[in-house]
């Protein structure tokens, strides 16, 4: 990485996965991470279609970014989004029919995720294509990283599998135990999402200011 | 000096700062103060003389429910004689009960006291007598037939995310031992509900007075079902009837309520409030009843306070001084409001026979709301009244 990137581009890409990770720390994209994240595999594919749209809508965005008048700039990110969208989910449907299905709309959502939005207008509308593409990568793996913690527990208390692949002995089944039922409803997804911000900001000591 | 705080001054020393057991201080400070009163004084007016502190006020509580403990055990064993089709004897019942309940309160204890002690550790406060009340609580609220692995990580959930999260004793919005409860009946709700959780004997299933009276056709009458299903009013008061360990007795809650009462532990104005709530909710049903209207309709209120949890619930789990409503007139609307939820879940919603739970964790959310409001209210009459002068 040293040799590729500068320390600054590092930063940038670091900020998004840890110091300012948009799911943990700015609360953001938490409609979707307790949406999609029944099954891991779904949870990875949403990753890999917002980190996609994220980062080429920052590097759009910023290649015209000097071009956008202000008052409808709004509307301007949204169409280069919702392109982007378009995109992401007629290759889902093209390539990867069922989980396409079992995403069903939230693909199409992803145009209202604010994350998306959020990066395109506080950090693409400023800088240049490459650290925009940048700022999305990490952005895109910071959501994804949550996504994928929280996928993981939920397919392995909710169902006892991991991609589909059992995971828990069956001995453990024999001996009285029962997979958690909440896990599998959208509150065991609020709770573990709670308990990694607890973790994470106990690591980062992060403190909310008044 | 007596011989107690002669070994205690003793064994102080070693969990003062800088010696080897410093980090385990809430450990000797929690058997401190259990046994001798603690020496710390209020440094600033107002001064009360008052022994009773939170220590106190919590182990009331735990007094309070011993009728509910006894009577529950012996209940839990009673169903087991009655399901096999035993003699019914009172020692056979106490051991079969015991043999079956005290794991669980023993086991709650244990997961519970462990996260008490980790977090008090961690984060340098006090163990306080508070867990006592409500790992027995939340004991007495699960079925007796609940696997034990499951009554510790129900009450981890609710001593960790119920309390500790929001910063401990006195920090929590909701209810810990509901909260526990409330996490089982979601995560494994096939040994939370149904009919075959009541009774510890294999196969053998019973359905709640509830249960009768939810699943009753359409324009029954509730209290006729129940006498069809061999339920009378007296064993239902009396506690003789499948429920979890310490709900089904309303007249062992009772006497806890008679006991909290003459302690002004517990506020009369939330009960009062509940019982309030109830009637008057299932009389507006009642007076709404048609041929096509569900058999909870014609349920008199009387027996909808002895059926399930709610004498309980509104007794020993509403008036959690922590997470009820803390103004005279807040109390009144927030148990008002817990009556009404009971009746109003029992009967509109489907999926549940049973609301007490469910009605108090919602209107512990609505508390502060309603205190806010009511002190508000007195805020603006004595500016009215001061502008008036």
């Amino acid at each position: 990485m040293g040799q590729i990137l500068s320390k600054k581009d590092q930063k940038i890409v670091k900020d998004g996965v840890w110091e300012s990770n948009p799911v943990t720390l700015q609360v953001l994209g938490i409609c979707s991470a307790l949406a999609v994240t029944v099954q891991l595999k779904t949870a990875l594919v949403m990753c890999g279609a917002l980190t996609f749209v994220l980062c080429f809508s920052n590097v759009i965005i910023s290649l015209l970014r000097n071009l956008i008048p202000s008052k409808i700039r709004i509307i301007i990110q949204l169409a280069v989004i919702s392109s982007l969208v378009i995109l992401a989910d007629q290759f889902l449907k093209a390539y990867m029919y069922d989980v396409s299905k079992q995403l069903s709309v939230f693909v199409g959502l992803i145009i209202t995720n604010c994350i998306v939005m959020g990066r395109a207008e506080a950090f693409a509308m400023q800088n240049p294509p490459g650290k925009s593409f940048l700022d999305g990568l990490g952005n895109g793996l910071g959501y994804s990283l949550v996504l994928i913690l929280v996928g993981t527990a939920r397919e392995i208390l909710g169902s006892g599998t991991l991609l589909g692949f059992p995971v828990v002995p069956q001995i453990m089944y024999d001996w009285g135990y029962v997979n958690c039922g909440l896990m599998v409803l959208a509150p065991g997804a609020f709770f573990l999402l709670g308990i990694i911000i607890w973790i994470q900001r106990a690591i980062s000591g992060y403190v909310e200011k008044n | 000096m007596s011989f107690l705080q002669k070994q205690s001054k003793k064994i102080e020393k070693l969990f003062e700062k800088g010696k080897p057991l410093e980090k385990f201080y809430p450990f000797y400070e929690a058997l401190d103060t259990f046994l001798l009163t603690p020496g710390n004084k209020t440094k600033k007016a107002p001064h009360v003389r008052d022994s009773v502190d939170l220590k106190r006020v919590m182990i009331f509580v735990v007094i309070a429910l011993i009728p509910c403990i006894f009577m529950g055990i012996y209940n839990a064993g009673y169903q087991i004689e009655l399901a096999k089709g035993l003699t019914h004897s009172l020692l056979g019942c106490l051991g079969l009960g015991a043999w079956k309940v005290l794991p669980i309160i023993f086991v709650a204890y244990a997961a519970g006291g462990f996260w008490e002690a980790l977090f008090a550790v961690v984060r340098k406060h006090e163990i306080n007598e508070g867990f006592l009340v409500t790992g027995i609580l939340y004991a007495l609220v699960l079925p007796p037939t609940i696997p034990l692995w499951q009554v510790a990580v129900g009450i981890s959930f609710g001593v960790v995310i119920g309390k500790e999260i929001f910063g401990g004793t006195g920090m929590n919005i909701l209810n810990p031992a509901l909260t526990a409860r409330a996490f089982l009946f979601f995560a494994y709700p096939a040994q939370m509900s149904g009919d075959a959780v009541w009774a510890a004997v294999d196969g053998f299933t019973q359905a709640t007075p509830l249960a009768v009276v939810a699943a009753a056709p359409k324009g029954a009458l509730a209290t006729s079902v129940l006498a069809e299903a061999g339920y009378t009013f007296k064993d239902i008061f009396l506690g003789f009837i499948p429920g979890s360990i310490g709900e089904t007795s309303a007249a062992a809650c009772l006497f806890g309520l008679v006991f909290l009462l003459v302690t002004r532990v517990a506020s009369w104005r939330i009960i009062a409030g509940c019982a309030l709530g109830l009637t008057a909710m299932s009389m507006v049903f009642s007076l709404n009843q048609g041929a096509e209207s569900l058999a909870f309709f014609s349920l008199p209120a009387h027996w909808h306070m002895v059926m399930g949890g709610f004498a309980f619930g509104a007794i020993f789990m509403a008036t959690d001084p922590v997470s009820s409503s803390a103004t005279d007139t807040g109390r009144w609307i927030y148990g008002f409001l817990i009556g009404v939820l009971v009746v109003l879940i029992r009967m509109v919603n489907p999926a549940y026979p049973e609301g007490v739970m469910l009605a108090i964790l919602f209107m512990n959310v609505f508390a502060p709301l309603i205190d806010h409001f009511v002190v508000q209210k007195n805020i603006k009459r004595r500016l009215v009244r001061a502008e008036g002068k």
